[in-house]
């Protein structure tokens, strides 16, 4: 895997140098997506998310000989469009490549490591560490996929009346009842009429179908605005450090500028609306053209949830300075403290008193994450409200051009919006398979929360919400030596020696950025309930050694 | 304060950016709908709204991969035939987690696998699991390559004229540049590798690097098969231009007629050797949502590259992993296309018996409507020996050219608004695809029901009768 990443890595290595002065500068706060004419980007987005993609000492390097076979071929890598090699994505980068591989040593020889697996905490991937899916969504999906057994008799047999029923609901909203055929580019019309009902049940505002946009995922919604908002590098988006790089990622591909603000740590990640209007006009100072404010609420990759007083300011804010507030609200059904609750930022607009066209406002929501964690269907949609009618005719063409989102994460879309109620018969059972869910998560979260910050040097946030922890690493200036001897950030550097000691993956801080000088990594609270001791005890050890061998 | 996204400061290539297949026609159509008028959709290749039935076997492995908690279940029988069952447990064992969780952001290796075998039956050279990257449909694999390959508005894109609109729309969302290429209508729809050649000249000389070609394969809208030795030429012409091919070959199950079978790209730039097998860089598209399958709303699609550099793939890979993956269940949807039931299997009758009911039933459609349009006054229309598509020329008189003037239409969607308020038949105009300028053309699909298509087409002519009866005078039509 990767045979290719030691050339890369030397050229980014190379890259990252001339980038070092400036970004050593808390200052340099706008960083711009430009130079369409070098080999190599000038400027990529953060030196942060180059960190996970920089020198992998262990890469063979017969690269250039491979390469050269291609020598006479149009596109070459100084060739391909700069955006695309600007972006980095280090949710499946270097790490997660080196995990790859050890778990192809280990399928080879079960003895190769110390460890005998490999544990996956670097992605918000539920099911593939064992979750259950929701039974009553997969039964309507089967259902959907195969409405032929619907009209037999057997059928009751083996599935709910209530699944049965909302199959039948379902197909009838689908015209021709064709769930092979591309839907309306918005999305099948009775889907997202559910889905206005749930939003309504859960803010006590009205939401209408035609400002639903269903899609595959969040992402592709979210590259959609961006696409729609970004016209060249003079045009920036706020987004929070640290951030999930879906958004630096997506900014960077369409040449625009990531404006950062910083979350507090001390402060819980705090959201200091005071500082993002410094960053604003700092940004402006500069001729940025600031046109939108990302939130994450529940936060990715920090776990905090959004004080609602807080969420005022934000809307007061994005009001005031003219700005798109973009929401990202995948995580809102994860809330693990009885603390903190979750708000929709159209409820805290409209109960402010603020409506259609006081604000622009594009919440985003999918069906990868909350209790059901269905990521492998790739269903999302967003609520846009507060654009005017040639922008939505704009969104609508954009849509259309990939023609629908698919089927099946429509209906699921519309499932987990509007859950079985109270009387159904599978209400009981769903809520137990819910709860069994979310309680085992939060208890996940505690469990490792805890474990962090009895280590030495190791701060950890609690996890209010979300799939994630986000521990910082005071690392000993002898162990930032050694990973700056081998050329890699010292956060990568100590999430590769943990992963080569334990079999576990997390993802570096650098690839989310983070205040210059601290270093945290991410770890998801998904591996199943049961493996979270071994993964305590193995990370403690860990952790242990790695400190008695670097300790200053 | 002025709004952030007000119409003037959107992005400009979202301004530009035209997709007519859901344009002004289709919002018509859907408002006449509603208002209770029946239309007849055949503006989109989009077969099972228009009453196709999905094939049973993918439909009952899929379902049950959704519900694998009644695989345990003692009725399980009841519901599916034993290599249903089986394929469930293959497709299952192949992911980590079922359907619920993300795969691998090029697709599940075991179908990148089965993918790869069936391009080696199909094309008779080996094909690598590890540059097949399956998609979202086959639209998002075009955006990615093309996303890769744009750099800004020097970089053209040569695209057949007629085309598919996701080209010229995702290359002006990408702010490059389409070069575009006239497909000669006297000539079937055929390739002019001379107009091919002055294209890329012209645009030489405004400054344009041409970078890569699309060709569409079986033709949409065009509906022809290219030959091999017209394929040969454009193999012949990307290795002296050094030109990346893009192979939109999506329509490849769709064939309605013996003479010109399809063939890939990709085995005809194999069978030519070195070194032009070695060098000319091809990218191929698929998907699940035509063929006899058509299963549109699955989004279901794969791409597979040959002789693109792999630190190009590597790049193409990190593009693909910020989506994540493509959707599970289409994956599993395309691993069945691509490895269907064989014979002696239980399922392998009735799989048949429906996917060649569907071939044949469009190959009698393809006839009933080239036919059709041929004997109406003032159309001509090639036969669709392939794709999901009709592309008849309507030589419309000075008169109805002139009335469109007035209305603020163009001409063809003037003639596709009566057409449609007439008759409830929504197709595409052919603006929407290109055409030489003064000649004018509609798009509809194939796909309508055979025992509508007598209907459709009856009143098809009789709308045509007397617009021309309307416009007609004697001073003759427009001809190209």
């Amino acid at each position: 895997m990767r045979k290719f990443a030691a050339e890369k890595s030397k050229s980014l290595l190379a890259h990252r140098k001339r980038l070092a002065v400036s970004l050593q500068h808390p200052t340099a706060s706008v960083f711009s997506s430009q130079s369409h004419h070098n080999p190599l980007p000038q400027s990529s987005i953060l030196l942060r998310f180059l960190s996970s993609a920089a020198a992998n000492p262990s890469a063979p390097s017969e690269s250039m000989a491979s390469d050269s076979d291609y020598s006479s071929t149009p596109v070459k890598i100084d060739s391909i469009n700069p955006k695309v090699l600007e972006c980095e994505y280090a949710v499946r980068g270097e790490i997660v490549n080196l995990a790859q591989k050890l778990q192809e040593d280990l399928k080879v020889n079960p003895d190769s490591h110390p460890f005998d697996e490999i544990i996956y905490c670097n992605i918000g991937n539920p099911q593939s560490l064992g979750q259950q899916p929701i039974t009553f969504f997969r039964e309507v999906l089967a259902l959907c996929d195969h409405p032929a057994i619907l009209d037999k008799g057997e059928t009751q047999g083996i599935f709910s009346a209530d699944s049965i029923e909302r199959a039948f609901q379902i197909l009838d909203q689908i015209p021709g009842r064709a769930t092979g055929a591309y839907s309306h580019s918005q999305g099948i019309k009775g889907l997202r009429d559910t889905i206005c009902s749930g939003i309504e049940a859960r803010d006590g505002f009205p939401a209408d179908p035609n400002d639903i946009f269903l899609t595959d995922g969040a992402s592709p919604a979210v590259h959609m605005m961006m696409q729609l908002l970004i016209r060249s590098e003079n045009d920036g988006i706020l987004c929070p450090i640290p951030q999930y790089p879906l958004y630096s990622a997506s900014i960077a591909l369409h040449g625009g500028s990531l404006v950062p603000y910083y979350l507090d740590e001390a402060t819980g990640w705090g959201l200091e609306v005071s500082d993002v209007k410094k960053q604003l006009e700092t940004a402006r100072s500069k001729g940025i053209d600031v046109r939108a404010l990302v939130v994450i609420n529940p936060g990715n990759p920090t776990g905090q949830v959004l004080a609602e007083s807080n969420q005022q300011q934000i809307v007061d804010f994005c009001k005031n300075e003219g700005l798109v507030l973009l929401a990202d609200e995948v995580y809102q059904e994860n809330i693990y403290v009885p603390d903190k609750q979750f708000h929709s930022f159209k409820k805290v607009a409209r109960s402010m008193g603020y409506g259609e066209t006081d604000i622009s406002l594009v919440s985003f929501q999918s069906v990868s994450k909350g209790y059901y964690g269905e990521c492998g269907k790739r269903g999302g949609y967003m609520e846009v409200t507060g654009f005017a009618p040639e922008i939505r005719e704009q969104m609508y063409k954009l849509a259309s051009v990939n023609l629908c989102s698919n089927i099946s994460g429509q209906i699921l879309a519309s499932l987990v919006m509007c859950p079985p109620k109270v009387g159904d018969e599978s209400y009981e059972s769903y809520t137990a398979e819910r709860d069994a869910i979310l309680s085992s998560l939060a208890r996940r979260a505690k469990t490792l929360e805890d474990a962090l910050n009895s280590l030495e040097g190791v701060t950890c946030n609690r996890a209010e919400g979300a799939m994630y922890l986000f521990p910082r690493i005071s690392l000993p200036n002898k162990a930032i030596e050694a990973a700056k001897s081998v050329k890699t950030a010292p956060d990568a550097f100590y999430a590769r020696r943990l992963l080569n000691a334990t079999g576990v993956v997390v993802v570096p801080g650098s690839g989310f950025g983070q205040v210059p000088g601290t270093w945290h990594f991410r770890c998801t609270i998904l591996p199943q309930e049961d493996r979270i001791p071994a993964i305590v005890s193995r990370l403690t050890d860990f952790h242990k050694a790695f400190m008695d061998e670097y300790r200053d | 304060m002025s709004k952030s996204l007000d119409y003037e400061n959107l992005n400009e290539n979202v301004k530009e950016c035209q997709y007519a297949v859901r344009g002004e026609l289709y919002l018509r159509a859907s408002e006449l709908q509603k208002e209770g008028k029946k239309i007849i959709f055949t503006n989109v290749g989009n077969p099972h709204a228009l009453g196709q039935k999905p094939l049973t076997f993918p439909r009952q492995v899929v379902a049950l991969c959704q519900a694998p908690f009644l695989l345990d279940d003692p009725n399980v029988g009841l519901f599916f035939p034993a290599d249903a069952i089986a394929k469930v447990k293959h497709y299952i064992s192949l992911t980590s987690g079922g359907l619920g969780a993300y795969s691998d952001s090029r697709g599940l290796p075991g179908i990148r696998k089965e993918v790869a075998e069936f391009i080696e039956r199909r094309d008779g050279y080996p094909s690598d699991p590890e540059l097949i990257f399956l998609t979202g449909g086959a639209s998002i694999g075009v955006m990615q390559i093309l996303q890769s390959i744009i750099r800004g508005a020097h970089d053209g894109i040569l695209v057949p004229v007629p085309q598919y609109p996701l080209y010229s729309a995702t290359i002006s969302l990408l702010g490059g540049s389409l070069v575009p290429y006239f497909l000669e209508e006297t000539a079937n729809w055929g390739l002019d590798i001379g107009n091919l050649r002055q294209s890329v000249a012209q645009a030489r000389s405004q400054g344009i690097t041409v970078r890569a070609m699309v060709i569409i394969n079986p033709g949409n809208p065009t509906g022809q098969c290219l030959s091999e030795a017209n394929l040969k030429e454009i193999l012949n012409f990307c290795y002296q231009n050094n030109v990346v091919l893009l192979g939109d070959e999506v329509y490849q199950q769709n064939i309605y007629q013996d003479e010109r079978p399809f063939i890939s790209a990709r085995k005809v730039l194999m069978d030519m050797g070195p070194p032009i097998s070695k060098e000319v860089e091809l990218v191929s598209f698929h998907t699940v949502s035509k063929g006899y399958w058509g299963e549109c709303g699955q989004r279901g699609g794969y791409f597979e590259m040959t002789n693109i550099s792999p630190r190009t793939v590597e790049e193409i890979y990190k593009i693909s992993s910020i989506a994540l993956s493509p959707n599970v269940p289409a994956q599993i949807f395309m691993g069945l296309m691509v490895n269907p039931p064989k014979p002696g299997d239980i399922s392998y009758d009735q799989y048949n018996r429906e996917s060649k009911g569907i071939l044949e039933s469009l190959r009698k459609r393809a006839h009933i409507m080239t036919d059709g349009f041929n004997s109406c006054r003032n159309v001509v229309c090639n036969f669709t020996e392939g794709a999901m598509y009709s592309f008849p020329q309507i030589r419309l008189p000075p008169k109805a050219i002139e009335a469109a003037k007035n209305a603020g239409k163009v001409p063809d969607v003037f003639y596709c608004l009566k057409l449609l308020e007439a008759t409830g038949i929504s197709t595409v105009p052919g603006s929407g695809f290109g055409q030489k300028e003064g000649v004018f053309h509609l798009r509809t699909t194939i796909l309508p029901a055979e025992e509508d298509m007598p209907a459709i087409m009856d009143s098809f002519k009789k709308f045509n009768d007397e617009f021309m009866e309307q416009y007609e005078d004697y001073r003759g039509y427009s001809r190209m």
